[in-house]
């Protein structure tokens, strides 16, 4: 308790644990957009209104059938690789050699479409999902850990972990990332490039499906709450490292907790101008990020 | 062209073009929107936060423009054609809107909800020359800048803050208890700074038993306030005093629960907590706070029939201040295009000027505005929220219900 001065050290505990909580869910979902970077080198501005869409998911399946989004977070997941394999098949891969700027409208037009269509279909009110553990939370000693930040960051290593694993442990994942070595060599050995890019794409939006229903769990949802969520994945992947998916996963925990230090050591009010002040300063002492590797 | 077409009576000449030019002149350059027959309607462009992070409290005020017409025609009111326009929470998207309004005639503007959007058109209406009338906003500045097309009814940060301090001591006289300190939590948009600077100036003259121990700013649009209550929670304040918005409100709550702290009681200086959203989004939850805002006085007879209008249209919709201050707005353009008899801006700005409405809802003497165009009679009142209705415990005039005191803790409530 602050009393004349004295603070008490549970305070930063728990605002640091719930820090690294949401870092880990806002990872996850940065870790999407690292990976479709990675690969297939085309920054997808419209991740953020995908984010939005899976939240949706998560809302609708938990309004109509009571749905828990922990449970549903696998088939949205889904949903969303064949959207964004889809996607990258029939939308984004004619562009693939056009010039960047060409991607980067596309992709914002993508963006426009997906926020319209769902304020179209569900209205500008804030939606959340009220599951039957909302309100709980764990005591640990001087720990109040939030229940549903808990199992969502829980989630999020989960998802992370089946996803390192893949590319690690997989043919697929290797020739994903012969791809994303290497493009000429890759199409020399013979591999499907365009079939594995979109299995890329799919697998990033997967990743944003996941993030999607774990953060319908810890925040409401309104549509026009992609560009923030597109602007908070790419920092903390530019912090972390473009292409990098241990760094998105970092970057998210890092960014969760420096911003929730901020607020209580400074004031909450400045929480987003700390976030950005150390994307100024990875930018300009570490520009490949924190566990990117130098061009 | 085929000279057939134009054959005979029909037959369009030099002269016939050039006068029909010249009368489409005439007409352009008249003051087409001067209209003196008392039938006309009157174009009022009703601005709002439709979307966006004020999204369920713009809406909520739309409830009052829904509800206002058959009203003001049991008043013997002029018709009015309504303009809806959507703010988008933002403060350049209201100025855009206003601009747009007017460019497609609206003759008068209602709203923002906001006191950073209603700065943003009340500029708009001034250089325009088009009366504003505003439904909410409480920065003190919007009606200090000399405006002559500018009116609100609605009180000021001063007026509210005044009024909260002399109704809270009123509820600690009565429930036998104070809080010893308050944390104070506020938004730092317009609104939240303009209440701020006003508890700075209006408190101390008040003597209240509790001081503020800490003050915490925070983004009304955050998506996580985990943080700010944390802190707020570690200054172990006896009471949480609070500027908010609606999502933010329930944001707060919610983590009040999480955290496990119920603070004596929370004093609510802004809106968010008596709101419909908040009381059916968190139930049992949201019991307790007491808020302490501009309201109705419900022993008027006109805030009964808004009332029944308001259960007829929209069915367990507790009537609360967005309803009554956009319907009151609402009620003093169709009093004031009565009156004139005249869409012409000037006209109504005068006629708005020399309102005088006492059969209203709001409490006070009624609607009246002084020479900066701010009615400063209107008194505020103290509600809480008791089983998802809202009552009112102070001031004891306007009062009808006695005050719970303090709040059950939010682990109490089975």
């Amino acid at each position: 308790m602050r009393r004349g001065g004295i603070v008490s050290t549970d305070i930063y505990l728990n605002v640091a644990v719930s820090g690294v909580l949401t870092g880990l869910v806002y990872g996850l979902m940065a870790l999407g957009l690292s990976v479709i970077f990675g690969v297939v080198r085309v920054v997808n501005f419209a991740h953020g209104e995908m984010t939005t869409v899976a939240m949706y998911f998560a809302v609708v399946l938990f309004a109509t059938l009571g749905l828990d989004p922990l449970l549903m977070m696998v088939p949205i997941a889904g949903v969303l690789f064949v959207f964004g394999y889809a996607m990258q098949r029939w939308l984004i891969n004619p562009f693939i050699s056009r010039p960047e700027h060409s991607q980067f409208i596309l992709l914002v037009a993508v963006a426009i479409i997906l926020a319209n269509g769902l304020l179209i279909v569900f209205g500008p009110d804030a939606r959340s999902v009220q599951t039957s553990y909302a309100f709980d939370s764990f005591k640990i000693g001087p720990l109040i850990v939030d229940a549903t930040k808990a199992f969502a960051g829980l989630a999020a290593i989960a998802v992370a972990a089946a996803l390192f694993a893949f590319f690690r442990f997989t043919r697929l994942g290797t020739a994903i990332r012969a791809c994303a070595d290497n493009y000429t060599g890759a199409q020399v050995i013979g591999l499907n490039v365009p079939r594995l890019y979109a299995l890329t794409f799919g697998l990033g939006a997967a990743c944003v499906g996941a993030a999607g229903a774990m953060l319908a769990l810890v925040t409401d949802v309104t549509p026009p709450l992609g560009p923030s969520f597109t602007l908070l994945a790419f920092v903390i992947v530019i912090v972390g490292g473009l292409g990098s998916m241990s760094g998105a996963l970092a970057g998210g925990i890092l960014i969760g907790v420096i911003a929730a230090l901020a607020g209580l050591f400074y004031t909450p009010s400045a929480k987003g101008m700390f976030v950005f002040a150390i994307l100024v300063l990875v930018l300009l002492f570490r520009p490949q990020g924190i566990f990117g590797r130098r061009a | 062209m085929n000279r057939n077409l134009h054959s005979g009576d029909n037959r369009i000449t030099r002269r016939t073009v050039t006068a029909g030019l010249g009368a489409s002149v005439v007409a352009g350059i008249a003051p087409f929107n001067i209209v003196r027959a008392q039938d006309a309607t009157l174009k009022v462009g009703v601005l709002l936060p439709r979307s966006g992070a004020q999204a369920g409290i713009g809406q909520d005020c739309q409830r009052g423009v829904d509800i206002a017409a058959g009203l003001l025609k049991e008043l013997g009111m002029p018709p009015l054609q309504i303009m809806n326009g959507d703010t988008e929470t933002s403060v350049e998207v209201a100025r855009s809107r206003a601009e747009k309004m007017i460019s497609d005639g609206a003759q008068v503007l209602v709203g923002a909800f906001d006191s950073g959007q209603s700065t943003a058109i009340a500029q708009v209406a001034e250089q325009k020359g088009i009366p504003y009338v505003i439904n909410i906003a409480a920065a003190p500045q919007i009606t200090e800048q000399g405006y002559k097309f500018v009116f609100r009814n609605f009180p000021t940060a001063g007026m509210i803050l005044a009024d909260a301090f002399a109704n809270q001591k009123e509820i600690f006289e009565a429930a036998g208890a104070a809080p010893k300190t308050a944390v104070f939590m506020h938004v730092n948009d317009t609104f939240g700074t303009a209440m701020k600077g006003g508890i700075g100036a209006v408190m101390p003259k008040f003597n209240m038993p509790y001081n503020l121990v800490e003050t915490i700013a925070y983004d009304p649009t955050s998506r996580d306030l985990s943080v700010e209550v944390a802190k707020a929670k570690a200054t172990g304040a006896d009471a949480l005093l609070m500027v908010s918005r609606l999502n933010d409100a329930i944001l707060i709550t919610r983590e009040l629960v999480k955290q496990r702290w119920s603070p004596m009681a929370i004093l609510s200086m802004g809106p968010g907590w008596y709101e419909d959203q908040y009381l059916k989004t968190l139930g049992k939850l949201s019991d307790g706070p007491l808020s302490f805002v501009p309201w109705y006085d419900p022993n008027k007879p006109m805030s009964k029939k808004l009332d029944e209008a308001l259960a007829k249209a929209h069915p367990g919709v507790n009537l609360n201040t967005n309803h009554v201050y956009t319907f009151e707005a609402l009620l003093v353009a169709a009093d004031a295009f009565k009156r004139a008899r005249s869409t012409d801006p000037k006209a109504l700005a005068d006629a708005i000027r020399q309102t005088n409405i006492t059969d209203n809802v709001s409490p006070g003497p009624g609607i009246q505005f002084n020479e900066k165009g701010q009615n400063d009679k209107l008194k505020d009142s103290a509600i809480q929220n008791r089983g998802g209705k809202l009552v009112t415990v102070a001031p004891k005039v306007a009062a009808n219900a006695k005050v719970e005191w303090p709040m059950t803790p939010y682990d109490k409530r089975g």
